[in-house]
């Protein structure tokens, strides 16, 4: 525009491929157009400073843009009948409303329909105009009528037809097009059901040749149309022959074994320290314990290799399977396992091989099942030789399997409440339940349908729950409970998430029960057996040795709140107590942390052993006191009581059952329950070996065992554990280095080499991480926003001022004016009046 | 004179609704000192009464520190007057015109009790036990003695000393501290191994650690939400089917 109203700003150094945005601008349009808006919006508001009252638009949507104005019409129409709506006029009785369309009324039109083209204007395009006429107003026949027209016309000039002979015609016609329709697919499932039949025939001739007969489908279906093109189709679909995966031999596969378990163990080393967790977080997902190869992984199908072992097929040795999972399947073993659901419900009397078979391709856990019943019935033989064992015993047990397995039904839904899942289990063995619990899992696999996933979470806490019921009984159906503990497992390895809220569900009630219990009584009492048996889950199911773990880190606080909380009154309390320290031992086992209040309490168990005395050289901490009650609850006096005794172990019924036993018997309880205690501290003494001051730490049970213990008045099987303890306990060189703080960091010297750094993008600040940049970023902006802003408001200041100023000066010209009027008219008159006077004098 | 119970609740409330409206508190001087020498719980609460009338009425108390040191025993960590005994404690060591013997004998003394806290206690004490070594520089030798004796075969500290001089504590070094750092609460190991780093200028706040108690530390525990949930990985094979498990050997399912 004109060169004089532009003004340009000057680059420095031109830069090639950067566009500038600023490099023109316009002094005078931007002005002109502040001063435009502000004379909008600041002179408005200037001008009404004063005012209160507020003009308002209540019409719908007059300012909003978003909106075209034949919906804005519309939506006031409605708007305005919805107003009308309630409020008739009770005067006006028929007062019905008229459908109209283009501006006529529709009744008008319906009863002008026949003789509609005797309105035409002109003769020439009568006919013309009816067909439109009846194309617009016919209802939906007329577009019926527009597909056929000829048909139609001659049917016209027949008869016009009514309204009613045209929507019945229209009716039959559909109806008949649905019914060819059906016919249609009807025909179409036919011949794949026939397909699917054919397949199977076939599937179980060509084991892995799944896309040819897919292909065979497609060409049944179409008739191919050309010889070329089926040429190139076939080479499309041509089978690539696909290597599948060799067949491992056994040492690959011990090597892999050995490789994976060694991963798994650097994996729980390095939680073990808490070192690294940001990186550990950022994985999506654990490996260490997920591929657990009980063929119940998420993503994966439950497929497994087959491999052979001696001619048999190897199905044992649970270490080679967790191998064979995620690894290339055998497409027949795939195979029954997708559709094993099937499969079992309708084979009922399948012959042994194949159940055997099935039985192999579905997990390890069935065999794990094998191993266990086994295990049950013939004692003697060995866990370690259980692996080895196992072909054999799997055929030898399953005829009895078989036998069992028959009387259950093979498809169990996932119960929805906890009664039903009892009702379900009430009645039947521990075999029974197990492999119920085992179709439940199977049945229900979250691969085979959307909810399922869910289904079984819910079937965890209904595990769990049952576990708690069992462990309340009266009678504790402990061996169930060993065995159901399987089943949860699996369960955990599938839903980790799910599986771990729920035990921190327990956790957190127990918890809270028991500081309640503290806050109302002021003291507690361990809580029952059930409580100790989620614990020793928590200890299968999830690894102890983390150095955080969402379950087991609150397992061990409520377990420490135990030990030092709960008040020890009864035997049973010891008993339960030192589980609780087994506990203890169990979860640092590997990790060997620190338990102060393991200590303590061995330290209390053996104080109450001992007759009353002073106690000297050593305190006993809280839930013991060294005077008082509770004192001598493991002492035992009886001579013959104390010979008699043997070490066994102590049935964890104890627990709810102790009232009845005789007082031989509970003489000889407390006697191993201080052999455990014995046995605890030895543990204790070579875990802590490794602390600096384990010899502090030790201290006073040292003192406790050599000072006041009456050893010799125990029976020479007792004196063995006390001696060996005591060994444990003494054999530890003291050795001390003092310590050194670990080195800081040397702050480097400031340097002042000017820092060479790579530059990737012109314009852009470089240092800084990703939040820092953010960071300085918005710093900028809001710095940039900041003036902006001050210098608005000084544009909007420079403006009422001169608006003001303007305003004054009007209002002064004005008056100046009015003034100069008066004075005017004043000089005028008194002018007239003189020439006046004039005229009389001279008159 | 008085029985047990009614001596603590007397002494509970002595500090603050007894004490500041007596007109001559000094009277209290000897029922105080009486409580303070009887040992146990009822010397930790005379402590807060005490400490007014030092502060605030010139009560000249001798061997103070030597009575407060005695007062330090394993129950320390375990009763219910932890709070208050802390706090004050904290009070009392805030000095820093205090000897270095007798910090050092206090820091050595409390991290050796500490062997048999809770972990609420422990999430307490280590703070404190940073805060004095803040305040001391002195005592700094406990954590770092590069010049030492490479190896002893004993704790030079004498626990059994009544005489905090006696007690050898600035020769020895803080062992305790290094075995909590293997502590199995996750907290207290990180707060124990903030002591094998240097130490930064500024104290921890304590005050909020004081009343901590072991519920208020699983509820946090429990609510942390976490990302994945590592699991076991090995194969479950029964209640106490595990490699040695210590249960087998001593607990039957019966």
């Amino acid at each position: 525009s004109n060169p004089f109203e532009v003004k340009v700003n000057r680059q420095k150094f031109d830069i090639l491929g950067r566009k500038t945005k600023n490099d023109v601008g316009l002094p005078g349009v931007s002005r002109s157009k502040a001063i435009k808006k502000r004379n909008q919006t600041l002179l408005k508001e200037y001008k009404e400073r004063e005012k209160t009252n507020v003009f308002k638009d209540k019409r719908f949507g007059e300012y909003n843009t978003k909106i075209t104005p034949e919906e804005k019409m519309i939506r006031r129409f409605t708007l305005e009948r919805q107003q009308n709506y309630g409020k008739k006029n009770i005067y006006n009785l028929n007062e019905d409303e008229e459908l109209t369309h283009y501006g006529q009324s529709l009744a008008e039109i319906e009863k002008l329909n026949d003789i509609v083209d005797s309105d035409s204007d002109t003769e020439e395009r009568g006919t013309l105009s009816a067909e439109l006429t009846a194309a617009h107003f016919g209802g939906g026949g007329g577009l019926l009528r527009k597909k056929v027209p000829s048909e139609q016309q001659d049917e016209e000039e027949e008869k016009p037809k009514s309204r009613k002979e045209l929507i019945e015609e229209m009716i039959a016609k559909s109806k008949q097009e649905k019914q060819e329709r059906q016919t249609r697919r009807e025909s179409a499932l036919e011949l794949t059901e026939k397909l699917d039949k054919d397949w199977k025939e076939i599937q179980t001739l060509i084991a892995r040749k799944t896309p040819k007969s897919e292909r065979k489908d497609k060409e049944v279906e179409k008739p191919k149309p050309d010889e070329y093109d089926m040429i190139v189709r076939e080479l499309g679909f041509e089978m690539k022959a696909k290597p599948s995966e060799k067949l491992k031999t056994e040492e690959e596969l011990a090597k892999e074994e050995q490789a994976r378990l060694q991963k798994l163990e650097a994996d729980r080393l390095r939680r073990m320290r808490g070192i690294d967790e940001e990186a550990n977080k950022k994985r999506p997902s654990h490996v260490s314990a997920d591929d657990l190869a009980d063929g119940f992984i998420l993503d994966k199908d439950d497929r497994r290799l087959l491999s052979y072992k001696d001619g048999k097929i190897n199905i044992e040795n649970e270490e080679e399977e967790e191998e064979e999972e995620g690894e290339e399947e055998e497409e027949e073993e795939g195979e029954e396992g997708d559709n094993e659901n099937e499969e079992e419900s309708q084979e009922e009397s399948a012959s042994e091989d194949e159940e055997d078979d099935a039985a192999d391709g579905h997990s390890d856990l069935e065999s794990d099942l094998e191993s266990e019943g086994e295990a049950a019935e013939n004692k003697e033989e060995k866990k370690d030789k259980a692996n080895e064992n196992e072909p054999q015993n799997v055929e030898k047990l399953d005829p009895k399997r078989e036998a069992a397995k028959s009387e259950l039904p093979y498809t169990f839904a996932v119960p929805e409440s906890y009664e039903t899942f009892k009702c379900l289990l009430a009645g039947r063995t521990i075999e029974q339940q197990l492999i119920i619990l085992e179709r439940i899992q199977k049945c229900n696999h979250p691969s085979l349908a959307v909810g399922n996933k869910a289904k079984l979470e819910k079937l965890f806490g209904f595990l769990l729950e049952y576990i708690g019921e069992l462990a309340t009984l009266d009678l504790p159906e402990l061996r169930t409970i060993d065995k159901v503990v399987l089943p949860l497992y699996n369960l955990c390895q599938m839903f980790p998430e799910a599986a771990s809220d729920s035990i921190r569900f327990i956790l957190r009630d127990a918890a809270h029960d028991l500081e309640e219990v503290i806050e109302v009584k002021g003291r507690a009492t361990l809580p029952g057996l059930d409580t100790l048996i989620y614990l020793k889950i928590v200890s299968l199911l999830f690894p102890t040795s983390d150095f955080w773990h969402p379950v087991v880190t609150p397992a061990f606080m409520y377990m420490s709140q135990l030990l030092t909380k709960c008040r020890i009154t009864t035997l049973q309390d010891v008993i339960k107590g030192l589980f609780i320290c087994c506990l203890f031992l169990e979860y640092v086992s590997l990790s060997r942390r620190f338990v102060p209040e393991l200590i303590n309490f061995l330290l209390g168990v053996l104080h109450i052993s001992l007759p009353k005395s002073q106690a000297q050289g050593y305190t006993v901490v809280h839930p013991f006191t060294p005077v008082g009650k509770n004192l001598e609850l493991l002492l035992v006096c009886d001579k013959e009581d104390l010979k008699s005794w043997e070490k066994q172990n102590v049935p964890l019924s104890i627990v709810t059952r102790l009232k009845e036993a005789s007082r031989t018997e509970i003489n000889h309880t407390r006697l191993s329950c201080l052999a455990l205690c014995f046995d605890l501290i030895k543990k204790c003494a070579a875990l802590y070996e490794s602390l600096p001051s384990f010899h502090e730490i030790m201290h006073p049970v040292r003192i406790l065992l050599t000072k006041h213990m009456p050893v010799n008045e125990y029976p020479e099987k007792m004196q063995e554990w006390y001696h060996s303890a005591l060994k444990e306990l003494e054999n530890k060189v003291k050795h001390y280095t003092p310590l050194i703080c670990e080195k800081k960091k040397p702050v480097p010297l400031k340097q002042y080499t000017p820092k060479i750094v790579k530059v990737l993008e012109f314009g852009r600040k470089q240092a800084g991480s990703k939040k820092e940049q953010e960071r300085k970023q918005l710093i900028q902006r809001h710095k940039r926003e900041l003036k902006g802003a001050i210098r608005e408001i000084r544009k909007d200041n420079q403006y009422l001022a001169r608006m003001q100023l303007s305003e004054i000066m009007e209002r002064d010209a004005a008056r100046k004016r009015k003034v100069k009027e008066l004075l005017g008219s004043l000089a005028t008159q008194e002018g007239e009046w003189k020439a006046m006077k004039r005229k009389k004098w001279n008159n | 004179q008085l029985p047990p119970g009614l001596y603590k609740k007397v002494l509970v409330i002595l500090h603050d609704s007894v004490l500041p409206y007596m007109n001559e508190p000094t009277l209290m001087m000897d029922f105080l000192t009486v409580a303070y020498g009887i040992g146990g719980a009822i010397s930790l609460l005379a402590l807060n009464g005490l400490f007014i009338l030092i502060h605030q009425h010139n009560l000249e108390y001798p061997d103070f520190y030597k009575k407060l040191y005695s007062l330090l025993d394993p129950s320390i960590y375990h009763v219910k007057y932890r709070a208050r005994f802390f706090h004050l404690t904290d009070l009392f060591l805030s000095s820093s015109h205090l000897p270095a013997y007798l910090v050092a004998a206090f820091i050595k003394r409390l991290a050796r009790l500490a062997l048999t806290a809770p972990p609420e206690a422990l999430l307490m004490i280590l703070p404190f036990i940073c805060n004095l070594f803040r305040r001391h520089p002195a005592c700094r030798v406990l954590l770092h003695r590069p010049a030492g004796p490479a190896d002893m075969s004993e704790d030079p500290y004498v626990m059994e000393e009544e005489e905090p001089s006696e007690s050898r504590a600035l020769q020895s070094s803080l062992w305790e501290i290094q075995s909590l750092q293997n502590h199995y609460h996750p907290d207290v190991a990180k707060a124990a191994a903030v002591l094998s780093q240097s130490l930064s200028e500024m104290e921890d706040d304590i005050s909020g650690l004081l009343e901590l108690s072991a519920a208020e530390l699983f509820d946090r525990e429990v609510k942390k939400k976490a990302v994945d949930v590592p699991l076991e990985f090995e194969p479950v094979r029964g209640l106490f089917g595990k490699k040695n498990d210590i249960f087998a050997e001593h607990f039957s399912l019966d």
